[in-house]
């Protein structure tokens, strides 16, 4: 069941980004960084988990996701060290996602070339 | 976006024109290809979030980052394969909003300048499409993490 519910969720926050692209013309940076904030002020009410424990991988892997992981990470330290843990806090979650971005992109450099 | 009033007539006039020739977008085929492709992306990514709930010591929420990681590694092979451009064209946001689309941002631009050089090239423009993404992403969560954490330390929630 919690495939289904990952495909409907995930492709729902799709149709979002679609919608953004086409009916409000945006482009993909500003449709990104819109739905990154909206994921990152969903967690900031608590809503996010909730939604990750519904749809799983629906809800981790769309790009709102990380928007949520910053939250977290920066509401983890907070909770040890106070106002400081904000800054020291947020990428402590996400930085898997940065990470892998970097490095593999770094590889891929490395081993493909580029075509035309 | 111009503004308006600083056009000249023709120019306003060609604006209108323009509009008018615009070939419209087909939304809704455009939100189904989207859900689709964007749907079966996640469904993806629940299959190796389960493998790795079940074979290594992840939890049903820990299983988030090791699955990004993976599915961006998938990425990096379908992007250098000019697979996912691909997809892209087809699928639109379906491609876009899943982390994958984060990442083929960063992989692609680092492919592309690679002929400019590996610092020059590779390591200036890399960030240059997913930057926006973690800026307002750091700030937005900043600033809600620090409304969140001064209202429970003084507010008593």
């Amino acid at each position: 069941m919690i495939f289904f519910w990952a495909f409907v969720v995930g492709g729902l926050i799709c149709v979002i980004g679609q919608i953004m692209f086409d009916v409000f013309k945006l482009t993909p940076a500003h449709t990104l960084t819109i739905l990154v904030i909206f994921g990152a002020i969903l967690d900031g009410f608590g809503l996010y988990e909730p939604l990750i424990d519904f749809a799983g991988a629906g809800a981790t892997v769309p790009i709102t996701s990380f928007g949520n992981a910053l939250v977290h990470g920066a509401m983890a330290e907070a909770e040890k060290h106070g106002l400081i843990g904000v800054i020291t806090g947020i990428f402590e979650v996400t930085s898997a996602g940065i990470s892998a971005a970097i490095i593999f992109g770094v590889i891929g450099a490395l081993l493909f070339k580029p075509k035309g | 976006m111009t503004n308006k009033e600083n056009l000249s007539p023709e120019a306003q006039e060609y604006q209108a024109f323009q509009q008018q020739r615009e070939t419209k977008r087909p939304v809704l085929l455009n939100c189904l290809k989207a859900f689709l492709v964007g749907g079966t992306i996640c469904c993806i990514g629940q299959v190796i979030a389960t493998l790795y709930i079940y074979f290594f010591p992840f939890t049903e929420r820990t299983a988030g980052n090791p699955t990004s990681a993976t599915i961006i590694f998938i990425t990096m092979i379908l992007t250098g394969f000019g697979i996912y451009d691909r997809l892209g064209q087809f699928a639109g946001a379906g491609t876009a909003v899943p982390v994958s689309g984060f990442a083929n941002a960063v992989i692609s631009s680092a492919i592309e300048h690679r002929t400019e050089g590996f610092i020059l090239g590779v390591g200036t423009n890399m960030l240059k499409l997913a930057g926006p993404v973690i800026v307002y992403g750091v700030f937005s969560a900043f600033i809600i993490a620090l409304i969140k954490t001064i209202l429970i330390t003084w507010g008593g929630f």
